[in-house]
């Protein structure tokens, strides 16, 4: 790939060498985790203390803090699924493969949380826990995807094979996702327009904003704690049986 | 790049956008079963169904909410700013319901052409403000009064 700068593609091509990412996992870990606990303490001291109530909705409005953050995540993992699973099927990427399946079930947790933080909240300021409207029908459909996708994964003994299968199933699946995103303003929906990630100002109050912005930092930094995590045991299962394992194995010992 | 790259890298390219363009027509053909309320033009102007149970949402007029003053029944005018529609409930209703804020109810059509609502759902706006910015936000429309 002529168009890439040589030191970026040499970086790409190292890190994606499963003993090189293993050991970089190991060495960020540490640094990750505090930082996403600075964020997150940041983020939860200034929304349920420092910001102010909702003239509407009271004390209720804060569930937004956990809401907003998860579903964000659960877009943007599931974007990033279907971006891994372009690369494994073009370049073969085996760690395209296995960041792409140890997402999947972060993902689907992220969208769980935001299925029923919203119906918790939906219950007292709307009058119900659920509607069928196309806002909550097409998050409702995401969660549906996660789950395919990992349980095809499983289904299929050849993890050559599943991952190929895996990677077409995240793909198709990323058509959801403007959908998702899009739904309230293309439909009358129940669910409320975009407040933060339109073209305009913000429809949020800056004291509210800024604790919400730390939150979904600290979902962020949280997805990757998470995802090297899983990554790094899908690595050894995977190469249970390479050289870097084993030696891997005896330094332990 | 390798050609073998390439051709996957193309074919992915032309499985998404035919997934996107099947997708597209799919909702575009199911547009109208994706809304989730009538509005109260669509009412007016007669898109609405006659005799089937329907959804309407729109604003709640100010100053037009009646309550009877031995039960649970509440008259109040819907708007979307250009046609209103007088609908009428018996229960109890969400938090949120005042005038001026938007809400869906859930019934059907009697033959004064009244919405007998069953289900009165508020919809809460994409706004977030403490209670002074919105005091602060008020006062110069008030002084105009």
């Amino acid at each position: 790939m002529s168009w890439i700068p040589t030191p970026i593609s040499r970086f790409f091509h190292r890190t994606s060498s499963p003993p090189h990412f293993y050991a970089l996992a190991d060495r960020w870990l540490p640094w990750l985790t505090a930082l996403f606990l600075l964020l997150l303490g940041a983020g939860l001291y200034g929304g349920l203390y420092l910001a102010p109530a909702d003239y509407q909705q009271g004390d209720s409005y804060r569930i937004i803090y956990v809401h907003v953050p998860a579903a964000w995540m659960s877009l943007f993992i599931y974007v990033l699924m279907a971006v891994m699973g372009a690369i494994a099927l073009v370049w073969r990427m085996k760690l395209a493969e296995v960041m792409l399946i140890s997402s999947a079930p972060i993902g689907a947790g992220f969208t769980f949380i935001a299925l029923v933080t919203g119906s918790l909240w939906g219950k007292p300021m709307w009058g119900t826990w659920w509607v069928w409207d196309a806002r909550l029908t097409s998050e409702l459909i995401l969660l549906f995807l996660y789950l395919g996708v990992i349980s095809l994964y499983g289904a299929i003994e050849d993890k050559k094979a599943a991952a190929k299968a895996v990677s077409i199933l995240a793909l198709v699946g990323v058509v959801n996702i403007p959908i998702i995103h899009y739904s309230v303003e293309w439909w009358n929906t129940l669910h409320q327009g975009p407040t933060v990630t339109k073209i305009d100002k913000p429809s949020i109050h800056v004291s509210m904003l800024v604790p919400l912005l730390l939150m979904a930092l600290a979902f962020k930094v949280y997805y990757l704690i998470a995802v090297l995590q899983a990554a790094k045991l899908e690595l050894l299962r995977r190469e249970a049986s390479s050289q870097w394992v084993k030696n891997l194995l005896e330094t332990a010992r | 790049m390798k050609p073998a790259r390439k051709q996957r890298l193309i074919l992915i390219a032309i499985m998404l956008a035919g997934i996107g363009l099947a997708a597209t027509f799919a909702l575009k053909a199911f547009n109208e079963n994706l809304m989730y309320f009538f509005s109260t033009s669509d009412v007016v102007s007669g898109k609405a169904p006659k005799e089937a149970l329907f959804r309407l949402g729109g604003m709640v007029v100010k100053g037009s909410v009646e309550r009877a003053e031995s039960s649970l029944l509440v008259k109040f005018k819907l708007s979307d700013f250009r046609q209103e529609v007088t609908v009428e409930y018996s229960g109890i209703l969400p938090d949120l319901f005042r005038e001026g804020q938007g809400i869906v109810a859930k019934g059907r059509l009697d033959s004064r052409g009244v919405f007998v609502a069953e289900e009165v759902l508020a919809k809460h706006d994409e706004n977030y403000m403490p209670p002074e910015v919105k005091a602060s936000l008020k006062k110069p429309a008030e002084a105009v009064q």
